[in-house]
């Protein structure tokens, strides 16, 4: 349905936009910068919402490595805490992926804003 | 270290679910349950990051859903970027860069409730995980 090969300078442009913009968000925030991606990849690049999701999963493998290899720098990254936190996610990442395929998916997002709205005000109070 | 651990599952799932890296999450549970300063949890996220996506991008490419020509120029493309906000990162007091991820947090929230409630009830024949 997609057209792989369409290499126009403008999609070339736009996927340059996102990775920058994403890398940006990632290195400046310790995130994978998905929220950035897919996003946009939706609204420019006119992806489905499963594409979208997926192939921002791709792309944050390589702005993460790259991030980290930079803070691995300056010091900053812990490894046992990083495994401490990033083991049980794989097994989350993989029931995330599934549940993804085959159920509707809303009140687990709205879940997880009304998480995400929790911990800015924790961090702000802190 | 159970918190870190639970919050660690949750990063996950919401990863496979949303296509992001999970550090939404990871970030505050490094800061509340391990006591990490802002700049070692976001350091530390991202290298958390790497191995979720990776399992994650398989589960996806198995699904057939991964655009892996754009995937893979979208990463080649980011170095810049994430370098830069590496470097910014580090250039900034940790209490400022705290409220800014805060500030980063209601954001996405705002943008993922928007989403979900326009997108879930239009498209119910396009059925799983369409609402995010």
């Amino acid at each position: 349905m997609h057209v792989v090969a369409d290499t126009s300078p403008q999609r070339g442009l736009r996927l340059m936009a996102i990775g920058t913009l994403a890398g940006l968000f990632s290195g400046l925030f310790g995130v994978g910068g998905g929220s950035v991606i897919v996003p946009l990849l939706v609204l420019w690049l006119g992806y489905g919402e499963r594409a979208a999701t997926a192939t921002s999963l791709a792309a944050i493998v390589f702005i993460a490595g790259f991030a980290t290899a930079v803070q691995g720098l300056y010091g900053n990254v812990n490894l046992l805490d990083a495994l401490l936190v990033g083991v049980p996610a794989i097994g989350g990442v993989l029931i995330g992926t599934s549940l993804q395929q085959r159920m509707q998916t809303r009140s687990i997002a709205l879940l997880f804003a009304a998480v995400l709205v929790a911990s800015a005000v924790e961090l702000v109070l802190r | 270290m159970i918190g870190a651990i639970v919050i660690g599952l949750a990063a996950g799932v919401v990863a496979g679910l949303l296509g992001v890296g999970g550090g939404v999450l990871f970030v505050p549970g490094l800061v509340f349950f391990l006591g990490l300063d802002q700049h070692h949890a976001e350091a530390t996220s991202l290298l958390a990051i790497i191995p979720v996506a990776i399992v994650g991008t398989y589960r996806q490419d198995r699904y057939g859903n991964v655009r892996r020509h754009d995937a893979l120029l979208l990463g080649l493309l980011s170095v810049a970027g994430a370098a830069g906000g590496v470097t910014l990162a580090n250039a900034l007091s940790g209490a400022f860069l705290r409220d800014a991820f805060a500030g980063l947090l209601v954001i996405v929230a705002a943008q993922l409730v928007r989403r979900t409630l326009r997108r879930a009830p239009a498209r119910p024949g396009e059925g799983a995980g369409a609402g995010l």
